[in-house]
């Protein structure tokens, strides 16, 4: 019999609709998976196997009477960022240790209306700050994937790394997951996975634990380019609850799939090379634009003059937005609460320093640095008007390209406890990915190739604002081209 | 404009973080390291540039000014860590 727990989700949503199998069975597969790898990969921080098996009971009732959702009896993970009525939200901190939302995001409440079963809450960077899910309250996340020439520990990368691992490592068919600089992109390049940030207010931040408001925005990593389309059409909506939401309609990006890429133009920014990149990423990246290029596409090189200034004007607005975020962590009304203190501010800071880890604490005092008096003009403002001229950088090529090819990150997976050394290092995972962020842009990973040690790498294809219809035609085609079916051996 | 350890502790105080006095030298340290990365943006020319607040070019929405939800206190309520009679409890601020 086929394993349930290697599908995709098109292929498991054809399924239930078939009757091939059913909702409970294919929800107790990835139970049984899950209870087998989580006590190495970590990836769940919760699971929720009871209320998943009712979830897919009453599923497959639905299915049963001809009914049900787009999602409909497919069992997804849900990254801990994301409030989950009645089930523990932490995003992977202490801070929020024993948090049980009264409420549901948004995001997680299309999913269920749309049939989808909850298998637990994932891993993540405390906050979604990290790059390699390090920081995480829960420790580190491994990643399924392992070098031919090592038997190191990798990490899935960060912060959505709970999810990347568990799409890899058949622990769900798909999860959602959210991206402040790089954390969907990032984990699904490292894991061989898709992953796609739309633009900017296609999804609610409602119900999202905030890190950095004009740049968080929610999105899927699937194991297929057609996954990520099916997923991400569940994930958006307009949301009156969040200010940001934009009200359009929600598009059938599956519709883009098939239509090849013949006439478009695909920009190849000469910024996008950076010092030290391995050899390995631009042949990478160079034969992502010869099957573009085989495919019709018509190349053109464009220069985005600000790129090198995006992580350093990151590392600015998202700390800053995170110390004003994270001051309603107080110790008061919910979260962490200090039992010894002497007085109302010695509360706060005594709470604030046990329930926050070390790079929540470092970026939340840099936030509160570039926000002081006598340095908000220095830092946060400037930064502000770069991140403009970053934002203009694209305006300025849209008239001649109709999306924008890249690699994901500079490198494969490295080793857990390789980069932390120090921070600036571990910030340079983003340097392709953070771009998007700051102009508010979709983009996506498409797992492209294997390095030397036969560990994945992703390209990374930037669209027009609203134009997730582009982006996925573009990644359709690099994922028919790359013909990617490498998996992990499993060694868990 | 290097950080020192005075500064880490009045910015730690601004975050309201209680920082070892042990802790505030390492983390000057760090912060520097970040800081000094930053300081490449300074090479940017941004005469006449508007600062960019926001990637939504949308004017915010209004609605109606009624009430649209509440009356959940139980709920307001259920992950406080101290609370009693509908009401959050927190340490004496006034005299």
């Amino acid at each position: 019999m086929t394993d349930l727990t290697k599908l995709t989700l098109k292929s498991a949503i054809d399924g239930l609709k078939a009757r091939d199998f059913s909702s409970e069975e294919i929800t107790r597969a990835f139970i049984a998976n899950i209870d087998a790898a989580n006590p190495v990969l970590n990836a769940y921080v919760v699971q929720t196997s009871d209320k998943a098996l009712d979830m897919a009971r009453a599923s497959d009732a639905r299915l049963a009477r001809g009914e049900g959702g787009a999602l409909e009896g497919a069992p997804l993970g849900v990254k801990d960022l994301f409030c989950t009525d009645g089930v523990q939200t932490t995003a992977g901190s202490n801070m929020l240790r024993g948090f049980i939302p009264p409420y549901e995001s948004t995001v997680t409440a299309n999913l269920w209306a749309d049939g989808a079963v909850m298998l637990g809450k994932l891993n993540m960077d405390e906050f979604a700050m990290g790059s390699s899910n390090e920081t995480s309250a829960y420790g580190p996340v491994k990643n399924p994937w392992k070098s031919k020439s090592s038997n190191a520990d990798l990490t899935p990368g960060g912060s959505s790394g709970g999810s990347a691992s568990a799409v890899s490592g058949d622990l769900c068919l798909a999860a959602t997951a959210s991206d402040t600089g790089g954390s969907i992109r990032q984990p699904a390049a490292f894991t061989g996975t898709v992953g796609i940030k739309p633009t900017y207010g296609r999804a609610s931040r409602f119900g999202m634990v905030a890190f950095a408001s004009s740049l968080d925005q929610a999105g899927p990593i699937t194991r297929t380019v057609e996954d990520a389309a099916i997923l991400l059409h569940s994930m958006c909506s307009f949301d009156p609850r969040d200010s940001t939401s934009l009200d359009v309609e929600t598009p059938d990006w599956t519709a883009s799939l098939g239509k090849g890429v013949k006439g478009l133009r695909i920009g190849v920014p000469r910024e996008y090379v950076v010092d030290g990149m391995p050899a390995e990423i631009q042949a990478l990246w160079d034969q992502g634009v010869a099957w573009l290029g085989a495919a019709g596409a018509e190349i053109v090189e464009i220069s985005l003059p600000h790129t090198k200034y995006a992580l350093p004007t990151y590392y600015i607005v998202a700390p800053a937005e995170a110390s004003s975020n994270l001051a309603r962590y107080d110790g008061m009304r919910f979260g962490h609460h200090a039992d010894h203190f002497t007085s109302l501010n010695d509360l706060y800071e005594e709470s604030r320093a046990e329930g926050f880890g070390k790079e929540v604490q470092r970026r939340l005092t840099i936030g509160a640095y570039v926000l002081s008096a006598g340095f908000y003009d220095a830092f946060y403002v400037k930064a502000l008007k770069v991140r403009r001229r970053i934002a203009q950088d694209f305006d300025n090529v849209w008239d001649r390209v109709d999306a924008i090819l890249t690699p994901s990150t500079p490198s494969a997976a490295f080793a857990i406890g390789d980069k932390q050394i120090d921070p600036v290092t571990m910030y340079l995972n983003d340097v392709f990915t953070v771009t998007a962020n700051l102009a508010g842009l979709p983009g996506i990973s498409v797992p492209a190739g294997l390095d030397s040690g036969g560990l994945p790498l992703g390209l990374q294809v930037i669209g027009k604002a609203l134009d997730e219809a582009t982006v996925f035609q573009v990644a359709d085609v690099l994922e028919q081209s790359a013909a990617f079916t490498a998996r992990p051996d499993k060694w868990w | 404009m290097a950080i020192d350890a005075a500064t880490v502790r009045k910015v730690a105080h601004l975050a309201r973080i209680k920082t070892p006095e042990d802790r505030l030298e390492p983390l000057a340290q760090e912060l520097n390291g970040i800081l000094n990365w930053i300081e490449q943006l300074d090479e940017v020319d941004i005469d006449g540039v508007e600062p960019m607040t926001s990637n939504v070019s949308q004017p915010l929405r209004l609605r109606d000014d009624v009430v649209t939800d509440g009356d959940k206190v139980a709920d307001v309520l259920s992950n406080a860590p101290k609370s009693a009679d509908g009401f959050f409890v927190v340490p004496k601020v006034v005299e």
